[in-house]
Order: C-alpha cells, then sequence, then structure tokens
C-alpha cells in the first residue's frame, strides 16, 4: 500500500503537533471554519499520498519562488514533502534522464491518479522549438502528462491566461494549458504573476485531502482567493469612501496613507487576495508599500483578451 | 397670408405624450443629469479632503447618488418598455425607424435641411421627425441600454458573487468584456460622453424647435398636447407608420 500523507510527513520529520497545527492553518486558510482542521488532519492520515508532477514551460519561475515562501513554515515544509518526491525539476534533487524517467514512473504507478500542475505554458509555433525539455517540445510532455493526470493545477498567468509570453504579436504562439493539451481534463486556475504562496499551498492541500477542486468561479479560479476585488478589502477603503487621495507620490496625503486611486490604482477592478492575505509571511502587498495594485493578473487577462490566437 | 390678430383663425392641437410618457421623460433626464456628474466624479475624484477619513464620506456618498439614480434609471426604463406595448403610436416611435422605406430617407434629408437652415417650412409632425427618431435609437435608446446592463454589472461586482445584480448582469457582462472589469468601466464611462452628446444636440433642437418650427415643442412635454401654430391643415400631419 502507498503512504498516507500523514506517513510521508512524518518521514519528513514533521511531529504530530506541527501537523496539527498546519492543519488548523490550513483550515483558516481555506475558510472552511475550526471543524475543518479535524477533517483535513483525519484525511491526511488515512488516504494514501496523490502524487504531483509540476512541469515547467516558457516561464521565469516565479511561481516556483512563491511557492516556496508560503508564509507558515509549516505549510512549506508539509506541502514541499507532499509533492517534491515526484517531479519539479526546478527544486528536485535528481537531474536530467534520472529526473525524465521519474515521469514516466509515476505515469504506470499512478495512471490516472496523480495531479498534474503546470507552470508557464507551451509554444506551439515552429514545432514547439521554443521550449525544449530533454530534447522534446515541452507541448508534447505537457499533453503526455496530462493525458494520464487526474487534474490539472495551472499555476500563475502563463499556465491560465498566457501572460508576457503570449502578449501580442507572439511569435512562438504561446498558449495556456487549456488551449494546449489535446484532453479534455479539468482544470484549475490560480493565476496571478506569481499567484500568492498560500494561495497556492491552500490549493494544494484542498485538492489532496478532499481529492475535488475548490468551488470555481467562472474563470476556473477558486472562488475563496478569486470572488473578491483587492478595493473590497483594501485597508485604505475608507479613505476611498471619505473622498481622500494622494494626488502626487510625494505629496502629504500619500504619507498619511490616503487611498491611491487617482494615482492608477487598479485594485476596484482586480480580483485578487492580496489585500487580505498580503505577501512575503503577511508583511506587506503593495498597497501598503504606498503604490497602487499593478493588477498584473488583470493586464494579463486583458492580453488574452486583445488578438490571442486561439 | 397675414394672420391679422383680430380675424379668428384655427390652431389645431392632438393628445400626444400621455402622462405616464412625460413623466418617465422628465424622471429619466433628472436620472442622467445626476448620473452623469456623480459618474465623472466617480471617475475623476474630486480634490482630496484632508483629516481624518472618520470626518468624510464624499466618495461613499456620491457612489451611492450614483447607485440610487442608476436603480430610478432602470426602473423607469423598464417601465418606459412596458408602455411601449400598452402606450399610443408615438410611444413606439423611437424604437423603431423603417430605413428601407424611401420617404423616410427622403423625410430625413428634408429635416438635415431643415436644422441647417436650408429649407424654408419644416414638415409637420404629430410625434417625433425622422432625424429626432435617427438620433433617440442610436444616440440614446442604445447607449442608455448599454449603460444599465454595464452600471448593474459593476455594481454586481460590489455587491459579490450571488447577489441578484452579479447573477444577472456581472456574470455575462464582464466575460463579453474579456474577464476585464476596467474594460467594462472604460465603456461604461465613455458611453456617458455619448449620451451627453445627445443631450446637448437634443436640448439645442427642442428649444430651437420651439421657437422655429410650425408647432409646440418643449410645451408637449409637459402639457401632453401639441399645438400647431399657423393654420396647419390637419391632413399635413404627418402620423404614419415609420
Ligand atoms: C438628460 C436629459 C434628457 C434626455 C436623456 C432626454 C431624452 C428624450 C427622449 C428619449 C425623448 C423621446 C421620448 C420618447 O418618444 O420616448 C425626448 C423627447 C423630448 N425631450 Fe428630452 N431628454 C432630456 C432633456 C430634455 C430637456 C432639458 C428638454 C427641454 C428643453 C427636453 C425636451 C424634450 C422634448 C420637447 C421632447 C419631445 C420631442 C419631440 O416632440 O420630438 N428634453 N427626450
Ligand atoms: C446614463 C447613465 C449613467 C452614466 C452617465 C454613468 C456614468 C458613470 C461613470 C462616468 C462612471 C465612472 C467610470 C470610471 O471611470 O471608472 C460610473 C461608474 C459606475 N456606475 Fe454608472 N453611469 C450610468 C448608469 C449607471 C447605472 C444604471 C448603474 C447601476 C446601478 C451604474 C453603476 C455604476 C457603478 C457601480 C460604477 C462604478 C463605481 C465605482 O467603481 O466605485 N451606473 N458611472
Ligand atoms: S505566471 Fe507570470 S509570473 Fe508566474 S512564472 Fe509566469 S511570468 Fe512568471
Ligand atoms: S488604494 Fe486602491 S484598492 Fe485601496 S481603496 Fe484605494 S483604490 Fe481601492
Amino acid at each position: 500500500m502507498t503512504e498516507t500523507f500523514y506517513e510521508v510527513m512524518r518521514r519528513q520529520g514533521i511531529s504530530r503537533r506541527s501537523f496539527l497545527k498546519y492543519c488548523s492553518l490550513t483550515a483558516a486558510a481555506l475558510g472552511l471554519g475550526p471543524e475543518f482542521a479535524g477533517k483535513i488532519a483525519h484525511a491526511m492520515e488515512t488516504k494514501p499520498r496523490i502524487p504531483i508532477l509540476w512541469l515547467h514551460g516558457l516561464e521565469c519561475t516565479c511561481c516556483s519562488e512563491s511557492f516556496i515562501r508560503s508564509a507558515h513554515p509549516l505549510a512549506k515544509d508539509v506541502i514541499l514533502s507532499m509533492i517534491s518526491l515526484d517531479y519539479d525539476d526546478t527544486i528536485m534533487a535528481a537531474a536530467g534522464t534520472q529526473a525524465e524517467a521519474i515521469i514516466e514512473e509515476t505515469i504506470k504507478k499512478y495512471d490516472g491518479n496523480f495531479i498534474l500542475a503546470v507552470e508557464g505554458n507551451a509554444p506551439l509555433n515552429q514545432d514547439g522549438m521554443s521550449c525544449i525539455i530533454a530534447g522534446k517540445p515541452f507541448q508534447e510532455q505537457l499533453d503526455h502528462v496530462a493525458k494520464h493526470c487526474k487534474a490539472i493545477i495551472s499555476w500563475g498567468s502563463c499556465a491560465s491566461y498566457g501572460c508576457v509570453q503570449a502578449a501580442h504579436p507572439n511569435p512562438t504562439k504561446a498558449v495556456p494549458t487549456h488551449k494546449a493539451i489535446k484532453t479534455n481534463k479539468p482544470i484549475i486556475k490560480v493565476p496571478g504573476c506569481p499567484p500568492i504562496a498560500e494561495v497556492m499551498t491552500a490549493v494544494i492541500t484542498y485538492i489532496l485531502t478532499f481529492e475535488k477542486f475548490p468551488e470555481l468561479d467562472r474563470q476556473g479560479r477558486p472562488k475563496m482567493f478569486y470572488s473578491q476585488r483587492i478595493h473590497d478589502k483594501c485597508y485604505r477603503r475608507p479613505h476611498f469612501d471619505a473622498g481622500q487621495f494622494v494626488e502626487k507620490f510625494d505629496d502629504e496625503g500619500a504619507r498619511r496613507g490616503y487611498c491611491l486611486y487617482k494615482v492608477g490604482c487598479k485594485g476596484p477592478t482586480t480580483y485578487n487576495a492580496c489585500s487580505t492575505i498580503r505577501w512575503n509571511e503577511g508583511t506587506s502587498f503593495p498597497i501598503q508599500a504606498g503604490h497602487g495594485c499593478m493588477a498584473v493578473l488583470k493586464m494579463v487577462s486583458g492580453i488574452k483578451a486583445h488578438g490571442m490566437p486561439d | 397670408m397675414s394672420v391679422n390678430s383680430y380675424e379668428s383663425h384655427s390652431e389645431p392641437s392632438v393628445y400626444v405624450y400621455e402622462a405616464p410618457m412625460r413623466i418617465w421623460h422628465w424622471t429619466n433626464a433628472l436620472a442622467i443629469v445626476v448620473l452623469s456628474i456623480t459618474g465623472y466624479f466617480i471617475g475623476s475624484p474630486m480634490p482630496s479632503l484632508s483629516g481624518e477619513a472618520s470626518d468624510h464620506y464624499l466618495m461613499g456618498y456620491i457612489r451611492f447618488i450614483h447607485f440610487s439614480a442608476g436603480y430610478i434609471l432602470g426602473v423607469a426604463f423598464v417601465l418606459r418598455i412596458y408602455w411601449f406595448f400598452v402606450g399610443n403610436s408615438v410611444s413606439r416611435e423611437i424604437f423603431f425607424h423603417n430605413i428601407l422605406k424611401r420617404s423616410y430617407w427622403s423625410e430625413l434629408w428634408h429635416e438635415v435641411k431643415w436644422y441647417m437652415f436650408l429649407v424654408k417650412e419644416p414638415k409637420l409632425y404629430k410625434g417625433h421627425n425622422p432625424l429626432a427618431i435617427l438620433s433617440m435609437f442610436w444616440l440614446f435608446l442604445l447607449p442608455v441600454i448599454f449603460m444599465i446592463f454595464s452600471g448593474f454589472a459593476l455594481y454586481g461586482e460590489g455587491t459579490l458573487p450571488g447577489s441578484w445584480a452579479n447573477t444577472l448582469f456581472s456574470s455575462w457582462m464582464i466575460p463579453l468584456f474579456g474577464g476585464n472589469s476596467f474594460t467594462l468601466h472604460t465603456w461604461h464611462h465613455v458611453t456617458m460622453w455619448i449620451i451627453i452628446i445627445f443631450v446637448m444636440i437634443h436640448i439645442y433642437v427642442a428649444v430651437r424647435e420651439d421657437i422655429m418650427s410650425r408647432q409646440s415643442i418643449i410645451s408637449s412635454m409637459i402639457s401632453g398636447w401639441r399645438n400647431f401654430k399657423d393654420d396647419g391643415k390637419v391632413e399635413d400631419i404627418k402620423d404614419d407608420d415609420r
């Protein structure tokens, strides 16, 4: 029998106490309420571990960088112990042929029962030559693994929408995951450049423990993190409602922390969780640093909207 | 023939704008003025207020007034559509113009020349003239429908998924604009200027026609009656199935 999550974690040196802390932390992050901490713990103790293959296409690795900086060190350790065992060419120990062999091994062992996480996207022009993994176009690897997986996580704006590589005129014809694969698999999009680390770990935990996707919005993003605008939960919102704005970046209003609407804040039209979860262990986010939201996430879906070839 | 004030002459009148039409017209006009002013200040807020946030609620009030006027505009428009079905023929005029009919274009051309001071005599109309209908359809009717749909779609973003505005409007309007609420904001804003251009032309023409044409104009939208000022023969009055 395959190991359970809990066994894997214990083997990685995580104490039971830490494990329980992690379970309640995750329940809270997912907005599930305290009673779910026990459920998560139970699931982790009894369910066999679901492997994850994490593929990298055209990308800048910011998704991975964000992921390994998940606020709670526990979350990071736990999740990493759950996934790094399989395949993630950036952070795994194995390299070259050895590494590629793991993919085939996982497919053979867990056919139709593992999760495919995609970071970056696949270029289709020039026979996919613009992104070669182990001597073959990334598109082939992606399609191959997608055929055998259970479900797909599209990390970041690249895999979700296309991001910078897919911007007009898109010479390599980089396309997001759902347009690159030929099979019809359930896909959850976790956009952002990069997505927030806690959002990433929470999404993985949810999928692994409940063996299903969290509730998705109409764009295929997890509702619990992408259903509200930055503006809806922004701590500067009282200044917006009061009519107190930063007019110039060095004025009195800027020093007093007024609303950044007039200096171009995109918070009112951006759906993400930055204003609640924040970044870098909850330290700050652009608006808190005195700069408006830049809506990288939205800009990117804007690129998709304008002239992205299907 | 000069009209001798001592001689009696006839000034035929017809009842054109029923009460619900008139009430709708002025409610709608007021709502649009309020929406344009508040909308403008939502897009380009007034100079920043100082002090504590708890002392002010300026943007909050502006937005509240915008949304309230938005509801009024929307409800009034729905009632106007109801009146399309039960009102008189004039209540249906701005919804159609028969572009396939020759006389529509010749009358339209006549009206254009009349507005450019190129012909001496305007034609008589019981309801709206062809040019009015053209502008009311393209510069008012379609834009205002878009404003109501886009307005409630933006409103639904604030009331969050699950709310009626989000379900009925945001759920499909935002994907229609590339899933990008910023694009929708921009169109909501630009369309305001289309409506403002309509309103400027509309008011100019209403005042001008009130003075220069052969029929009452502004007072008709108040009393409902259209008076024909000269000895107009009732047969001259155009009231066809445009
Ligand atoms: C925001 C401002 C306004 C809007 C959006 C507006 C819109 C309209 C519309 C849509 C109609 C056609 C009614 C129908 O048949 O359904 C109309 C008719 C009319 N409006 Fe306005 N209106 C505005 C302001 C005004 C003002 C300020 C005046 C007075 C100076 C005015 C005078 C009239 C008159 C006289 C008519 C009847 C025109 C005719 O008989 O051909 N409107 N208006
Ligand atoms: C003729 C009608 C209308 C005009 C001229 C108008 C005008 C405007 C303008 C100029 C903006 C600012 C857009 C921007 O620059 O971001 C705005 C925002 C908005 N309008 Fe309207 N609007 C109209 C109708 C409506 C209606 C019917 C509703 C529905 C309740 C509505 C709801 C909103 C909302 C929710 C916003 C965004 C407010 C915010 O971001 O804080 N509008 N409107
Ligand atoms: S989504 Fe954007 S951010 Fe993440 S790897 Fe891609 S380029 Fe970097
Ligand atoms: S700073 Fe940006 S997100 Fe925050 S209240 Fe102002 S406009 Fe909204």
